[in-house]
């Protein structure tokens, strides 16, 4: 079934874009008549266009706060109509230098770019730039629209050598399908009309090659897939598993598989928008029976059957990052596929993209608008498919579990199997064999808190009361470790994240021995804490924030940290010249202040039921 | 790709978001305004769930001036679809005599219809909220995302939204913030309009023509609709061929003078007058990023 038409324009505001789109949605009545009448008679200041003519611009104007603020939000949608009872969505993201990420998230719906060269300036980087996104992205075609011919006389010689220019690169890249033209957004040239300016092109309008584009058709990929959104359950027995075919077709009889488990059913009925069918194809929303009660719930995948593959938990991505914050090494993220939601660490950077030269360099972060490629490890093996092969069950986000920002946009490349060779021995007693002979439960105390708040004076504390209670237990001093194992790295945010992690681990192990383990670390952000968490049962890690005032903390600086923070000797210092990420939901808070006794016994109380 | 190929594809997709909705959050609630696009996105809900019943609560958020004929046609269409409707009003707006006639438009319209709406989501504990609103309406609505992410407070923060990639929709909340859900954001008034044709959906009959009484202010007709209008120095109701292309509360809804009768005329009529919907709305005038102001503040 073929959908809208879907479009993303790469350009700036310098190459004329807003201009083009203007006139192309007020050319093809995209806009409503009041809408156009208001844009005859506003302007902006310093405008030139006379009162009574349609400023194009006006029409993708966007937000009262963007105009204010002198700033642009990110992508914004817009209804085409191609004249011919057919339908298109633009969408339009800023193409300054720094978007790349708005670039990436237009295109990844996108079945189509318009992409603007200004004739006057020629084909610069972020030409380049605009091609490599779209072909990363998987958009197959791709419409030069070389502007501003007006300015250069509509010159045939030198829109050929730009024509040629833009098409060694789009070569290089790998796009598909490209087609040029020369337009005059400013007169209207061949966007939606014919002209006399240019009697040696003779292609089609802008317009026209919009309406000679296919709307991609995924129904005819070998690949059926079905992420399941959700089970409907209704009288008679009746089990529905509900969602979106996004790739390929599939008919009642035919035998599908989850891709998780690999278990396989056959197909008993489909409803199609509530209709029953016998087949469903890409782009319907179903819900399908089978002829059996299986193990399949929302997150999972169905795919035809001999199509599943063994489920991997490790993968390679290339990763386009979205956030402010970079990437370090060892974080944990939500990983979010269609209807999947899994816990994922990102374990690996290879490289890092010059996206102006299509050249790799090895990398040890991202940074926003920044893309590489990454090593995955999910909590539990997942079937993602290589986003070459099906686009939309191959792409992922990754989100920051603390604020809920989308902050990578993931497409995968391939698995890792690497890791297959090592597995997890089992041995006969565990650790619930441990705890018997110990004669109690091993738990982690995580001990957070800006330097000096007071962390290792009530582990200290506690421990006491814990050994006269007969509890072993061992307590992990951040500035120990950092003498010893951790002594290789510094304080940047991704050594700080690799410092928890390495923490986390011995702590876990420790756990596992069957101790008390106490952990006092700094450990300022909630993401590298979370990691952590994720790596225990429920119950097993308790986060006891010790939330002492920074004035307090100042004030009593045992170690003359800040003191030297202030001279400037520490740049990194938590509290001073980095945030302090509070915990939103830990176990417990205690104040740092006053006598330690006391709240180690409440401590105490809270870890011993 | 046919006209009926463009309705399947907008269909599918809303079917999806609804079902996403459902699935993704704990206490989902759709917004029912009455209108065209409220009955659009409730036919959708009930073919994403069928044979099951729609998981979720409808809301009707209530501000005592809505067309007689629009109360009657909520509470018969919620038996139709067989779906629990939870009617909320801001009682204090009552106590204190908001009406559009004694506070003034935009000040009705933040009591009755924006703190009403955030009063009714916290009461409830509602962490989702779909809604009917088409990015054709107005151009505020172009940058905003399918699942819109509102803070606490219910505020809308432009910049601080989430980008829309794929099939994959971020419906992570952290503490006070909630989701506003826009299944309709592709579709257009016509596309509204040819799928109600095509599915046979109830509307409420004032988008047809019929004489009405109604009163000419200031350029706009305005229909009488209960004795509560207070009527100027000179002005007599007198009956005329109207009908509505978008219904709200009466004092504020202009009438259009048309003789489109049935769907089709109607459908007819579109397609020939390019007038956007929303120039009927004497709430968003006032200036043209008000919209804007009113979605910051908490308006659907």
């Amino acid at each position: 079934m073929a959908g809208l038409l879907r479009i993303v324009t790469c350009g700036s505001v310098d190459d004329g874009k807003s201009t083009l789109i203007g006139r192309l949605l007020a050319e093809t009545l995209s806009v409503p008549e009041d809408v156009l009448e208001a844009a005859r008679w506003t302007r902006r200041s310093g405008s030139i266009i006379p009162a009574g003519e349609v400023d194009f611009s006006l029409l993708t104007d966007g937000l009262e706060a963007e105009r204010e603020q002198g700033i642009t939000i990110d992508v914004a949608y817009r209804h085409l109509d191609l004249q011919n009872g057919l339908r298109a969505i633009i969408a339009d993201a800023p193409g300054h230098e720094q978007y790349t990420r708005n670039m990436a998230v237009a295109a990844s719906t996108a079945d189509v770019a318009i992409l603007l060269v200004d004739a006057a300036r020629g084909v610069r980087t972020q030409t380049f730039r605009h091609l490599y996104i779209c072909a990363l992205m998987g958009v197959k075609t791709v419409i030069v629209a070389i502007n501003k011919m007006d300015a250069i006389g509509f010159d045939e010689a030198a829109y050929r050598g730009l024509a040629e220019r833009v098409g060694e690169s789009a070569a290089k890249v790998g796009i598909e399908r490209l087609l040029t033209l020369p337009v005059s957004a400013l007169d209207g040239d061949f966007v939606t009309s014919r002209s006399a300016a240019a009697p040696w092109y003779d292609g089609g309008t802008l317009l026209e090659l919009l309406r000679s584009i296919e709307v991609a058709d995924r129904s005819r990929s070998p690949h059926f897939r079905l992420p399941v959104q959700l089970v409907l359950r209704a009288a008679g027995n009746y089990r529905g598993y509900a969602g979106t075919v996004l790739s390929g077709g599939i008919r009642v009889g035919d035998e599908v598989t989850v891709g998780r488990t690999g278990v396989s059913a056959r197909v008993a009925g489909i409803s199609v928008a509530a209709s029953e069918a016998q087949e469903a194809r890409a782009g319907q929303a179903i819900a399908m029976t089978l002829d059996r009660e299986i193990d399949c719930a929302r997150g999972d995948l169905l795919v035809q059957q001999g199509e599943a593959r063994v489920p991997n938990d490790r993968f390679a991505a290339e990763l386009v990052w979205l956030s402010e914050q970079p990437l370090a090494r060892g974080r944990t993220y939500e990983l979010v596929s269609g209807p999947l939601r899994i816990p994922a660490t990102v374990t690996g950077i290879r490289d890092r993209v010059d996206v102006e030269s299509g050249h790799r360099h090895a990398a040890r972060d991202l940074a926003i608008n920044e893309i590489g490629r990454v090593e995955i490890a999910t909590d539990a093996p997942i079937m993602l498919d290589e986003y070459a092969r099906v686009r939309d069950t191959g792409a992922f986000l990754l989100v920051n579990r603390g604020t809920g920002d989308s902050v990578g946009a993931g497409l995968m490349l391939h698995d890792l199997r690497r890791g297959s060779n090592v597995h997890a021995q089992a041995f006969d007693s565990d650790r619930a064999g441990r705890s018997v002979a110990l004669g109690h439960a091993s738990k982690v105390l995580w001990f957070t808190g800006l330097p000096g708040s007071g962390k290792s004076t009530i582990a200290n504390a506690v421990e006491r009361e814990l050994n006269e209670r007969g509890i072993h237990t061992y307590i992990l001093d951040g500035d120990n470790i950092r003498l010893g194992l951790n002594k290789d790295l510094g304080f940047t945010p991704e050594d700080r994240a690799e410092n928890v992690r390495r923490v986390g681990e011995v702590a876990r192990l420790m756990a596992d021995a069957g101790l008390m383990v106490l952990v006092c670390l700094v450990s300022p952000y909630r993401g590298d804490r979370d990691a952590v968490r994720a790596r225990f049962a429920p119950g097993e890690f308790l986060e006891i924030h010790v939330d002492t005032p920074l004035d307090v903390c100042r004030e009593r600086d045992p170690k003359g940290l800040y003191r030297r923070a202030a001279q400037g000797a520490i740049p990194n210092m938590t509290g001073v010249g980095q945030d302090y990420e509070a915990p939103l939901s830990a176990e417990l808070v205690v104040t740092g202040v006053g006598a330690p006794g006391p709240i180690a016994h409440t401590i105490v109380a809270e870890v011993l039921p | 790709m046919s006209r009926t190929g463009l309705l399947d594809a907008l269909e599918a997709e809303a079917i999806e978001i609804v079902r996403e909705t459902a699935a993704a959050f704990d206490r989902p609630v759709m917004l029912y305004s009455i209108g065209k696009d409220s009955g659009v996105m409730l036919h959708i809900a009930h073919k994403a769930f069928a044979p099951a019943p729609i998981p979720f609560p409808l809301m009707h958020v209530d501000t005592t001036w809505k067309f007689a004929a629009m109360i009657r046609f909520r509470d018969e269409i919620a038996k139709h679809y067989g779906v629990d409707l939870i009617v909320h009003t801001n009682q204090q707006g009552v106590a204190d005599d908001i009406t559009p006639f004694t506070a003034g438009t935009q000040e009705y319209t933040r009591v009755m219809k924006t703190v009403a709406l955030r009063e009714a989501l916290d009461q409830y504990g509602f962490d989702a909220a779909l809604g009917g609103s088409r990015r054709d309406e107005e151009r505020s609505r172009a940058k905003e995302r399918i699942f819109s992410l509102r803070l606490p407070g219910h505020r809308w923060e432009p910049r601080a939204q989430r980008p829309e990639m794929w099939h994959t929709y971020n419906t992570r909340l952290t503490e006070g913030q909630t989701m506003r859900v826009f299944p309709l954001s592709n579709w257009t008034e016509l596309d509204v309009w040819q799928y109600t044709r095509r599915e046979g959906i109830p509307v409420v009959p004032l988008y047809f023509a019929a004489e009405r009484p109604v009163v000419s202010r200031d350029g706009a007709l305005i229909m009488v609709d209960d004795e509560r209008f207070p009527l100027r120095d000179g002005e007599t109701p007198e009956l005329r061929l109207i009908r509505f292309r978008s219904l709200g509360c009466y004092p504020l809804c202009a009438a259009v003078e048309s003789p489109a009768a049935t769907v089709d005329d109607l459908i007819e009529e579109l397609i020939t007058t390019r007038l956007s919907e929303r120039a009927g709305r004497l709430i968003d005038g006032e200036k043209s990023a008000s919209m804007e102001a009113k979605k910051v503040e908490g308006y659907f």
